[in-house]
């Protein structure tokens, strides 16, 4: 990634409808407080929204959630910079459907019934182990951390494209104030907030899009000149990659897909926003509108052919915040980077809520108080979304972009690492705590010293398969380390800690709809 | 068993020799774009079909 373009002139119009857009959404952030009115002081009303939310709210909720601000500017100016290997968020992203349809449903039906707010709350009830929930509980908190502080990217390059960046710290002044309006509207509406918001910035993204794919392909010839000019730009810099992947950079590009859409319903701002649904049959719905969303981030990823086509004079993250200056006059410019400005604060503000559950169930209840009160329970994770974000900012404003986006991609290897217990603990309960719990911190280990030995890339050249997703080749060995655990642990005729689920846990209600 | 349709979009789209060629091109789109972009309501409707099967049984 090279320095983002520090314009100097402040887009007064563009700064403009960007303020009026985002003073909405801060209003509507604090009314969400009175929404589907409840007690907030109950940690499944703050963290959960009090599982009340159907199909239409989950379906902005959870699309406002899985595609962030971050997407919106890095999936283009990876395909601006790497051409069809970038486009591996295309497959990623409808697969991960088929198999959300499989097994969220599940997840939600047993953690309906046990009361259950977090993945670590299940995996302590399925395998009896607090070890094993408190290894899924880190793993996902950690992953997570990284992933608000990308939020905080995405949000800073926009600041930057409006001109604040030519500011004395401008750009991080800017940046520190939205998200102390995030935090305090987090910390008092906890979920109804970001799900209220997720209305207006989702159809701020859609419009953004729509207009995105007509005009600019419009005054650039059409779609055949962009692809054309695309094309020529990768032959001029000799053909390393192109409009379709080099012979070399197929495997990489189907294990990224498989692996990242694995990884995506392990992150806790998923499952969280999952587990808000009202019902099963909300998510399953789910699986098949959602795509939506994918078709919107497939004509957002040709925004960076569209860049080339244009001669963008910028690289990077500051792409596609320099293609909207260039396409559309300043007032919709403005739009446009609210829309993605908004588009960090929906994720960022379910990324702290879902840490922050998980911190009060499964760390500080089992480690620190076991006798919390409902009250206490909801201030913890109050006091703990706060906290995650103001880690966040400090990462981002004090260390180099490339922390960040670095330990993101190290997140997506180790979240991975949590699929064994997780996905397969839905299906069965033949494997072990103990072998899961090895089996995990070896994928750990793997992962990430096989990550750092290529120089923080998440490939790896494993001779005789071909260059392969370094967090799949890590869960591979999980998994065979978890079986091979397990059957040698029923050699010794070592009992299993209990289960308190039950088959028809995992069921749909009789009376569901 | 109606579910096993959805292992369907997982091998049309990590089978990537099958659609990693320019040609034919469709509205401008090269094959291995819009390959991609129709397997997206193609993924949707089978989620649905085997959605409504689901529900009926």
């Amino acid at each position: 990634m090279s320095a983002p373009v520090h314009d100097t002139t402040i887009h007064w119009i563009t700064w403009g409808v960007f303020a009026v857009f985002f003073a909405l959404v801060t209003v509507l952030g604090f009314v969400a407080a009175r929404w589907k009115r409840a007690d907030l002081d109950q940690l499944h009303e703050w963290g959960l929204g009090g599982r009340r939310f159907g199909t239409l709210i989950s379906w902005f909720l959870i699309g406002g959630d899985l595609y962030t601000a971050y997407t919106v500017v890095a999936v283009p100016a990876l395909v601006f910079a790497a051409g069809a290997y970038g486009f591996f968020a295309m497959p990623y992203t409808i697969i991960a459907y088929p198999f959300m349809f499989a097994v969220l449903p599940r997840l939600w039906n047993v953690c309906r019934r046990h009361g259950w707010l977090t993945t670590a709350d299940f995996i302590e009830g399925r395998y009896g182990s607090h070890w094993l929930a408190l290894a899924v509980a880190l793993t996902s908190v950690l992953a997570t951390m990284p992933y608000i502080a990308l939020q905080l990217v995405g949000m800073q390059v926009v600041f930057q494209a409006m001109g604040f960046g030519g500011l004395h710290q401008g750009a991080e002044i800017a940046l520190v104030v939205a998200f102390v309006v995030l935090a305090l509207y987090t910390y008092t509406s906890g979920l109804r907030a970001p799900a209220m918001i997720a209305f207006v910035k989702d159809i701020m993204i859609y419009v953004f899009v729509i207009a995105a794919v007509i005009v600019i392909p419009a005054r650039l010839g059409g779609y055949g000149a962009v692809f054309a000019a695309a094309d020529a730009a990768f032959t001029a810099k000799g053909g390393a990659t192109g409009l379709v992947l080099q012979p070399g950079q197929q495997v990489a590009f189907a294990t990224l897909a498989l692996g990242s859409a694995f990884a995506l319903f392990l992150y806790p701002h998923s499952a969280t926003g999952l587990l808000a649904a009202s019902s099963a049959n909300v998510i399953r719905r789910n699986a098949f509108l959602l795509p939506a969303y994918s078709a919107a981030l497939c004509l957002i990823a040709l925004m960076g052919y569209m860049a080339i086509a244009a001669h963008i004079p910028a690289s990077g993250t500051a792409v596609v915040p320099a293609l909207i200056l260039a396409s559309f006059p300043e007032w919709f410019a403005g739009f446009c980077f609210a829309a993605i400005a908004l588009g960090a604060l929906v994720p960022a503000a379910i990324m702290s809520i879902g840490a922050a559950n998980l911190v009060t169930r499964n760390i500080w209840r089992p480690y620190v108080n076991g006798a919390m009160t409902p009250r206490q329970e909801s201030t913890v994770a109050k006091v703990t979304s706060l906290v995650v974000k103001f880690g966040a900012l400090v990462f981002v404003v004090f260390l180099p972009m490339e922390y960040a986006i670095n330990l993101q991609l190290l997140g997506g290897i180790w979240i991975l690492q949590i699929f064994p217990a997780v996905v397969f603990g839905l299906f069965t309960r033949w494997f072990r705590s103990e072998a899961l719990l090895v089996g995990w911190a070896i994928g750990m280990v793997l992962g990430t010293t096989l990550c750092a030995l290529q120089g923080v890339k998440p490939v790896y050249p494993l001779p005789g398969v071909g260059t392969v997703y370094i967090g799949l080749i890590a869960l591979i060995a999980n998994v065979a380390i978890a079986a091979l655990g397990t059957w040698l642990f029923s050699l010794g005729g070592t009992t299993r800690a209990g289960d308190v689920t039950t088959t028809t846990d995992y069921a749909d209600a009789a009376d569901a709809q | 068993m109606r579910r096993l349709l959805l292992l369907i979009p997982f091998f049309a789209l990590l089978c990537v020799p099958l659609y990693n060629v320019r040609e034919p091109m469709l509205w401008g789109f090269p094959f291995f774009y819009w390959y991609q972009l129709m397997w997206l309501p193609l993924s949707a409707l089978i989620t649905y079909f085997v959605y409504r099967g689901g529900q009926k049984s």
